[in-house]
């Protein structure tokens, strides 16, 4: 059914339909939408869970862990300030090999204290061991966190799945969204969860031990190996959603107007919106110039990219993050990439822009493609400073 | 020590004003309250320190011209206390909401107390995560209602001052933002004081607290603070059935002669020295 929907709404609703049976969350916005929602559909009866209100999101986090190494579906959400307090526990979620789900609302860091959308807060988190996926739009973002369970609770991966949304950009926004009628049908797409291991009386286990110098390291190797193979569920996740609903939105990456394209825009989130528009007036003056869109950014898709990119002259790479101490970090990855695969005909310049929420306008990004093609090597320069404040 | 007449402006930092509190909020009431009592006591700005965490009531240093830190949720009585312990000459105040100073950083605020440091904390209690819309909080009252309990809360909340006596504090009392004379008059009680300091303020939060809970507008919810508020000493002659609903004020508690930490530390210090 077609509905204009608040994205933190689709987001709930789509977390209705995947049934989680604990709900555990703190305040913070912009995530707060999410969970109030969902705090309404336990108090209606709409969604048989167990809401539990924490006084922390440490404690938030740690509720999902414990629920879910009792091996039940779980859920939690989040944002910037909130996921630096959580991480300490998504280390031992995903360290414990446990499914737990989880919306991030992408929000800046402090200090200064700001609550508007940029990906910083993702970028901290991305050697925990979570899966990190990133939705362009609301309906993204509705199917994307059915997938994510269902590729999060694969036997063979195990793992968190942190899916990001960008903050008041989608969680605030309006939009149309496609929900799904019939709950049986997500039933048949996400099966019941069934854990190889949980605390089960019958048949004890023992979750995060002393892990000794002797066993350690093949433990993390396992997780590294399972989050290796998650690519496979991811992009299966992604097929196996457009057979059973029709909609799909590429595997690890998806490609816009990228045949015999020259220039190449790389982006996660929301501003692929905004890219794709521009891009679109391009080719209409008769420009070489595509996307790519990073759907998947833990697994890294470095094939896909290098497949995607290893024709083109120039790839300009926008992010709303930033590695103080070297520079870009998605292109930092991309030029790793292809350094990798030997490929040394493409520059890659990479441009931070929109922390702390400020506006990208199509203009910033006309701007980056018409700089790209004259610079080379650039390494997360700072767009659109005011000169009055520096 | 400064004697000059008291002028709202002199403390304030006008720049950062208009504030963020809704119209009709109660905690621009508890900071002209600050002020007023700061100026009492004769602090010069230099001498006083005001650090918070995160919430609406966190935002007030923010507004005031002293040594102000906005730091992380929760954290406010720790990041107080590292600049107490490295200068204990400095006055200082942590400003903190219900949820701050009792959900998120609950375990700093009973450490701080059973430390007995010298510190004030002002809780800006308004039961209810404000800035954030409207969820359940620790001192939010029983059967009533958040976004997070759309039925009714089930936990009991937190008594605020009975907490902080039972974990050490040596000066407790409570006030609210509608008794905004004795809300001065203790928080100079609270400066002067040595040793962990806690004033529980009742505060309104009419959009969040109110408009779920019979109370909409700022009015509703000062009449509730006006009836509900029952002086220490008529609480002594009353049966608990009659204090349901109802919460004490007053300075409820005062212990003089307990050994405050700072001073405890530098004495061990010397004595190490003198060994």
């Amino acid at each position: 059914m077609k509905q204009v929907l608040e994205g933190s709404m689709a987001i709930a609703d789509g977390v209705r339909m995947a049934e989680p049976h604990v709900i555990s969350a703190y305040p913070i916005t912009p995530q707060t939408h999410i969970v109030e929602h969902l705090s309404q559909m336990v108090a209606d009866g709409d969604l048989k869970a167990e809401f539990i209100m924490v006084e922390s999101e440490h404690s938030a986090a740690s509720v999902v862990l414990g629920a879910s190494a009792c091996g039940v579906r779980t859920y939690t959400a989040t944002a910037a300030q909130g996921l630096l307090y959580m991480e300490e526990v998504i280390y031992n979620i995903a360290g414990m090999r446990l499914p737990v789900v989880m919306t991030l609302a992408n929000r800046a860091v402090s200090a200064p204290i700001n609550i508007w959308n940029d990906m910083q807060d993702a970028m901290a988190i991305r050697d925990t061991g979570a899966i990190m996926l990133v939705a362009e739009n609301n309906q993204e973002a509705y199917d994307m966190h059915i997938q994510a369970f269902k590729i999060a609770e694969n036997r063979d991966v195990m793992l968190p799945v942190i899916v990001n949304v960008d903050g008041f950009v989608l969680t605030h926004t309006f939009e149309v969204v496609e929900t799904i009628d019939s709950i049986d049908k997500v039933r048949e797409y996400l099966p019941p969860i069934n854990m190889e291991y949980k605390l089960d009386v019958e048949n004890p286990y023992s979750f995060g031990t002393l892990g000794e110098p002797s066993v350690y390291m093949e433990s993390r190797y396992n997780m590294y190996n399972a989050m290796k193979y998650s690519s496979k569920t991811i992009i299966d996740a992604a097929k196996d959603f457009k057979n059973m609903f029709g909609r799909f939105y590429g595997g690890l990456t998806d490609t816009y107007k990228m045949d015999d394209a020259q220039t190449v825009i790389v982006a996660m989130g929301s501003v692929l919106g905004t890219i794709k528009d521009v891009v679109d007036e391009l080719r209409d003056s008769g420009k070489k110039i595509g996307v790519l869109k990073i759907r998947s950014f833990r697994p890294f898709p470095e094939e896909e990219i290098v497949n995607a990119l290893k024709n083109a002259k120039n790839v300009i790479v926008i992010e709303k993050a930033i590695c103080p101490g070297k520079g870009g970090i998605l292109s930092v990855e991309i030029r790793d990439s292809l350094f990798k695969h030997k490929i040394n005909t493409v520059n890659v310049n990479g441009y931070t822009i929109g922390l702390g929420g400020r506006d990208i306008t199509p203009k910033n990004i006309k701007d980056l493609v018409e700089r790209a093609e004259k610079e080379e090597n650039v390494d997360g320069e700072f767009i659109g400073l005011s000169q009055q404040y520096l | 020590m400064i004697k000059t007449k008291f002028n709202y402006d002199y403390y304030l930092r006008k720049n950062t004003l208009p504030h963020i509190w809704c119209p009709g909020c109660g905690d621009g009431i508890i900071l002209k309250a600050l002020l007023r009592a700061i100026h009492k006591c004769g602090y010069s700005k230099d001498e006083v320190v005001i650090t918070s965490g995160i919430g609406c009531a966190s935002r007030l240093p923010g507004y005031v011209d002293f040594n102000t830190i906005h730091t992380t949720h929760g954290r406010a009585l720790t990041f107080a206390i590292g600049m107490k312990m490295y200068k204990p000459k400095l006055k200082v105040i942590t400003i903190s909401g219900d949820g701050d100073a009792l959900a998120i950083g609950g375990n700093h605020f009973i450490h701080a107390a059973r430390r007995n440091i010298d510190i004030t904390l002002i809780v800006f209690n308004n039961y209810t995560y404000g800035m954030t819309g409207g969820q359940y909080s620790p001192t939010q009252p029983l059967d009533s209602f958040a976004t997070t309990t759309p039925f009714g809360s089930i936990e009991p909340p937190f008594d605020v001052c009975n907490l902080a006596q039972a974990a050490g504090a040596t000066w407790v009392g409570r006030s609210t933002s509608y008794h905004a004379v004795q809300l001065e008059k203790f928080i100079v009680d609270a400066l002067n004081h040595t040793g962990f300091s806690v004033l529980d303020v009742i505060t309104n939060c009419h959009i969040s607290y109110g408009r779920r809970n019979k109370m909409k507008s700022p009015v509703d919810m000062i009449k509730y603070q006006k009836e509900k508020a029952v002086p220490a000493r008529s609480a002594e002659n009353m049966s608990p059935e009659e204090l349901i609903g109802r919460f004490k004020t007053g300075v409820l508690f005062e212990a003089k002669d307990k050994p405050e930490f700072c001073g405890e530390y530098h004495k061990k210090l010397e004595l190490l020295k003198t060994k």
